[in-house]
């Protein structure tokens, strides 16, 4: 349909808008074999004297493990609610059904500074410190879209007939859920759970606001490239931060994408 | 065992003969949650914006006062900012949309199938990998011996100076949401069935009326969906402007949160986050209305 030179200018764009999307990823990966802790470009030397110094710091060890254990019981919080949310806008009619559609979207569609702000104040409010759990609490929220979409989207693609086709077999409603629901569901429930971990652990904005005075990795990354302190541990964390991030992501992708596990 | 399993058939069956039970138990957790601390705290913001802190005791005092609004709103600083953050928001997603169509385009329409999905993950990937990282990677590029200058030297080109400058910040956001642009955008597009095009070719429309009338009104939910991530996202942010702005970048964000943090004095933070929020509040109302969230 498009004419040949179409297609060849397009062609072009896109290779264009992917360098511009990868190069940067690539640089600052190199970064991370700098041999000097001056950062400038070329890079003097390569030298991997900077992993086992990282991995030495103690404060980014214990931020590292807050942000897991922050993200993980998020991950849990949000898979059990998302889920939850994602079966009863699938399976019924009812008032408010759209303002819940609405609301699970509502912690990542409005601005970072608002969610953050607004779980600030609610905190003190309460009077509640900040802690662990403030934080477990905004990862959850902004968390719940992740796995809801996942999920719902894979029960928009069940067909009915699947579980009526259970049912007239004679399972009942829990085994037909255990053996045919379930399963169904299973690999979008692990993408969206991936995917909502992956959030989690790399959240910044709303994480400032309900941390107080506890690190998460991310939180510590950015103080320390503030203060422009501690810089070639910064390039090794955020290599492997990418490389982390992007075995989750993948893993996302893979389930999701063939819907059938074969 | 058995006791288990014979348990969970009869909880089984009484939600099936009672849908209303089952709904309940599905949709109250997640509807207290979002109820009880979201919009609850969404509701808090707002209140605490007609709040104010005494000045001697650096209290909440909690009477109702317009007075961070009539503050805000005589403050030409403080409207710079906002104008600041609102114009680069809108220009963010202005690039990010003119960047994002070809390549939509180019995915939807002349990729073949496993090209199309490698171009997916492609752009999906860097979506989900290290924001930090990826802000990070700009400070250093475009940073005075970063690898920008050193790449216009090496074309016998002046160095640019656009480090810790407005312009940084205007590259360092298209980069960081640009795949929230292709994405749905490319969802939208790849809706329009292939007999679109050939009716409107067969009726004498051109390559360019083509796209002007047929595809741009069709890909329309996708760009609005698109913008409103951007926007957003753009909106929302302060740790860019900080991290790759310069003296004169701050964003409503960086306000908010000095306020927050430094100063303590949250109605006043309450306040001007309402900028925002109302904003996109709107923003998200009528993309709505324009069905841009059915392709999200």
């Amino acid at each position: 349909m498009e004419s040949r030179a179409t297609r060849i200018l397009l062609g072009v764009w896109v290779a264009l808008v992917l360098a511009f999307l990868f190069v940067p990823i690539l640089l600052i990966a190199l970064y991370a074999f700098n041999a000097s802790n001056v950062q400038s470009w070329p890079i003097r030397g390569l030298s991997l004297q900077w992993f086992p110094a990282t991995w030495a710091n103690g404060e980014v060890r214990a931020a590292l493990w807050l942000s897991i254990r922050a993200g993980l019981i998020a991950t849990a919080l949000a898979v059990i609610l998302g889920t939850a949310a994602a079966f009863a806008v699938h399976r019924y009619r009812f008032p408010g059904r759209d303002a819940l559609s609405f609301a699970v979207v509502l912690p990542i569609a409005l601005p970072g500074i608002i969610t953050g702000m607004a779980l600030n104040s609610f905190f003190v409010f309460w009077g509640m410190q900040l802690s662990f759990w403030t934080i477990v609490i905004g990862h959850a929220t902004f968390c719940i879209v992740i796995v809801y979409n996942n999920v719902l989207a894979r029960l928009r693609r069940v067909p009915r007939s699947l579980t009526e086709a259970s049912m007239d077999l004679g399972a009942g409603p829990w085994m037909t859920f255990r053996r045919v629901t379930f399963p169904a569901i299973s690999t979008a429930l692990i993408a969206g759970a991936l995917l909502a971990f992956a959030l989690s652990f790399d959240e910044v904005i709303v994480t400032t606001f309900t941390a107080g005075a506890q690190n998460t990795l991310p939180l510590w990354i950015f103080g320390a490239i503030r203060l422009g302190q501690e810089l070639p541990e910064v390039n090794v964390i955020v290599l492997a931060v990418l490389a982390l991030t992007a075995v989750p992501v993948w893993l996302a992708y893979r389930v999701t994408m063939d819907p059938d596990g074969r | 065992m058995i006791g288990a399993g014979g348990r969970s058939n009869r909880l089984s069956a009484l939600f099936w003969r009672q849908p209303m039970l089952a709904l309940a138990g599905l949709a109250l957790p997640p509807v207290l949650w979002l109820v009880l601390i979201y919009i609850a705290a969404l509701a808090v913001l707002f209140v605490a914006a007609f709040w104010s802190v005494d000045d001697f005791t650096g209290e909440i005092v909690r009477t109702w006062t317009v007075r961070n609004f009539t503050e805000l709103a005589a403050s030409p600083t403080y409207r710079t900012i906002a104008l600041r953050t609102i114009g680069m928001a809108a220009l963010v997603t202005l690039t990010d949309a003119v960047l994002a169509f070809p390549v939509a385009y180019f995915m939807a329409r002349v990729a073949g199938r496993r090209l199309r999905l490698v171009l997916v993950t492609l752009v999906v990937l860097p979506l989900w990998s290290s924001y930090l990282a990826r802000v990070y990677a700009w400070r250093l590029i475009l940073a005075h011996d970063g690898a920008l200058n050193w790449g216009l030297r090496a074309l016998g080109l002046p160095a640019a100076e656009i480090g810790y400058t407005n312009w940084a910040m205007w590259i360092v956001f298209s980069y960081i949401w640009l795949p929230f642009m292709i994405m749905p955008v490319y969802a939208a597009l790849e809706r329009i069935p292939p007999s679109f095009f050939e009716a409107s070719q067969d009726l004498g429309a051109r390559g360019w009326r083509t796209l002007r009338r047929v595809v741009l009104p069709l890909a329309m939910p996708g760009l609005i969906a698109g913008s409103i991530f951007t926007f957003s996202l753009t909106l929302g942010d302060y740790i860019t402007p900080v991290l790759v702005g310069g003296p004169g970048s701050d964003f409503i964000g960086n306000v908010v949160y000095s306020n927050v943090g430094v100063a303590n004095n949250i109605p006043f933070a309450a306040a001007y986050a309402t900028v925002p929020l109302v904003l996109m509040g709107l923003y998200l109302w009528l993309a709505r209305r324009l069905g841009a969230f059915e392709v999200l």
